[in-house]
């Protein structure tokens, strides 16, 4: 039995999380045509390259489809209730920056903390008479960020792309997004909020608690484990 | 799964409700999502169902009957009732898979303003002498004291309707209080806010529905504040005195009399307090031994707004309440368009019942 590795199928993260296995003697590529999602991984025997889109890896572990993954912290911990019983962080990659963050209009002056979010969210529903719109795709981590801050009278609109034009679209108040370096919203009228992000990402190889295991797979883990200079836990005595 | 013992047991408290004077209704299972996000918010997604019908919209599986109960009340008229109903609650369990989504309420609602106090005992009794067999805790509070003394705070209407506002969220309201009454540093960016000659200079493009009047208004209603005293130390420390109340209901009585001294607002309620108190003494209720929280019922029962109660499991931490209730004035004037009434009432789990019976 070999061990599957999952890996985003396109764009910097798969070039970059190429590049990391690169640093540690490991080839991975993607075989035949540009537009086949195939590949193959060289330097260590008894490892598949699966090609997967970032925001599949995180079911995919957890169904125990594939044995480790790429991917955003921010995917696994949106994606998968109690996360850390699913998968298992094995290590930040350094890289794949991202926070994600609540923001509002540049133009709102008076709004700079979560306390002030909510008093104007308050005021926004006896004036408007619905509740404040935040658009966002990462629903349950903003929300669970939200009643932490104590913030109250918004409701939260799915928002799949282009969420940092819903206000000037007027189909939100403000936004829960993912920024790098912030220019986006800066281009869309948007400020950040001065408190913590909701969450700060970074690509992160991830182990499924739930993948299919046996010696053989076991051997494999550690010889992997080895050339990433990673701890090995319950290694198997060579036969 | 023990689901027909579940129903039996079911079964057994609805006709003890009937019995009460119940009349029994049905509700939906499929409820229009809109007024449950308007009563709980957006968080109410986290714990309920919520599905999309293309042609009446959001629809959610219902997380509890008080809410359709109190509507088909208050659209019939909203004259004197009592009501009980059975069947299933639906509720997401993300942070706890190990507990039921699925499980049976049975409840007694009664709508009688005559006599609130009254009410509040003639409810509590029952659930008492139905739950009896068990041996459970029973804990008891009451909203409506710690609402007065906001309500009679010292301070300005602004500051009293940001405190009620988040009165069922405790950590926030603590917040509130520390900044009310300047222990909490105002964040630096407000200062330069307030200092500043013209807020707008820098605000670039307006964008989005919130208006410019909008955030002038709440620049303004920002300068009051800052305008204004800090909320006295003794203040605090009366709301802090009222929210440390625990102890049985005769001493927490006496207790809140001697706060009402200080604190005269929350009189009205006290008194309330003491004539249920007598109402269930009248019902046989052992009041002697009955504990009283003030802060009871603060963290999960955001339309309880007066007497709140609870029936637990004491050998049995692990399980969730067996039955809890209380008295929601403030939901039927919400869903009365115009009309109100004195509401108050409770549900028990069959479910949690059978798996102590199991257990025995």
């Amino acid at each position: 039995m070999s061990i599957k590795l999952g890996v985003p199928s396109k764009g910097r993260l798969m070039e970059k999380t190429f590049e990391w296995f690169a640093q540690h003697g490991i080839t991975l590529s993607r075989t035949g045509s540009e537009r086949e999602y195939a590949g193959a991984v060289t330097g260590i025997e008894g490892i598949d390259l699966v090609l997967l889109s970032a925001g599949e890896i995180p079911r995919e572990l957890a169904a125990g489809r594939i044995h480790l993954g790429v991917t955003g912290t921010d995917l696994v911990r949106e994606k998968l209730v109690q996360w850390e019983q699913k998968v298992e962080e094995v290590r930040t990659l350094g890289f794949g920056y991202a926070d994600l963050i609540v923001a509002v209009p540049q133009a709102w002056v008076d709004v700079d903390t979560l306390d002030d979010l909510d008093a104007a969210a308050a005021a926004f529903r006896a004036e408007h008479g619905f509740r404040l719109r935040i658009a966002t795709k990462y629903h349950r981590l903003t929300r669970d960020y939200l009643r932490f801050g104590g913030v109250a009278d918004y409701q939260l609109v799915d928002s799949q792309g282009a969420t940092e034009g819903t206000v000037k679209n007027l189909t939100a108040e403000a936004i829960a997004d993912i920024t790098s370096s912030g220019e986006t919203l800066r281009a869309n009228h948007l400020k950040i909020l001065s408190e913590a992000p909701v969450l700060r990402s970074q690509a992160t190889l991830f182990r499924s608690r739930a993948a299919a295991r046996d010696a053989e797979t076991q051997r494999i883990m550690s010889a992997l484990y080895d050339a990433l200079g990673l701890d090995v836990r319950n290694r198997v005595a060579e036969a | 799964m023990n689901v027909a013992q579940q129903r039996a047991e079911a079964g057994r408290l609805r006709a003890a409700f009937e019995a009460a004077g119940g009349q029994p209704v049905e509700c939906s299972i499929l409820q229009p999502a809109g007024v449950f996000l308007d009563l709980y918010g957006e968080d109410i997604r986290a714990r309920a169902y919520v599905t999309q019908d293309p042609g009446r919209g959001e629809q959610m599986l219902r997380p509890d009957f008080t809410l359709p109960v109190v509507q088909m009340h208050m659209r019939n008229g909203a004259d004197t009732a009592r009501y009980t109903y059975s069947g299933e609650v639906f509720r997401r369990q993300e942070d706890h898979p190990e507990r039921a989504s699925e499980y049976l309420q049975v409840g007694y609602e009664v709508f009688d303003g005559s006599d609130p106090a009254a009410a509040d005992a003639e409810v509590f009794a029952l659930f008492s002498e139905v739950l009896r067999p068990y041996g459970l805790r029973a804990a008891t509070g009451d909203m409506g004291i710690l609402l007065a003394a906001v309500q009679g705070l010292e301070t300005s209407e602004r500051r009293r309707a940001a405190l009620l506002r988040h009165i069922w969220r405790p950590k926030r309201f603590r917040a509130l209080i520390d900044r009310f009454s300047g222990r909490a540093a105002v964040p630096p960016t407000r200062s330069a806010l307030l200092a500043s000659a013209d807020p707008m200079a820098e605000a670039g493009p307006m964008i989005g529905l919130r208006s410019q009047d909008e955030i002038a208004a709440r620049i303004e209603a920002l300068r009051a504040d800052a305008a204004e005293p800090p909320l006295s130390e003794a203040q605090v420390a009366l709301i802090d005195a009222i929210l440390a109340v625990r102890e049985t209901c005769v001493f927490a009585l006496e207790h809140l009399r001697d706060i009402a001294v200080d604190l005269p607002t929350i009189g009205a309620a006290v008194e309330q307090f003491a004539q249920r108190c007598e109402a269930m003494y009248q019902r046989g209720v052992d009041v002697a031994n009955l504990d009283f929280e003030a802060a009871y019922g603060r963290t999960s029962m955001e339309y309880y707004d007066g007497f709140v109660f609870g029936f637990y499991p004491e050998a049995r931490p692990d399980l969730p309440a067996v039955a809890t209730g209380g008295r929601y004035d403030a939901l039927t004037r919400q869903l009365g368009s115009g009309a109100s009434i004195p509401a108050v009432g409770g549900v028990i789990r069959p479910d949690i019942l059978v798996a102590l019976e199991t257990e025995q």
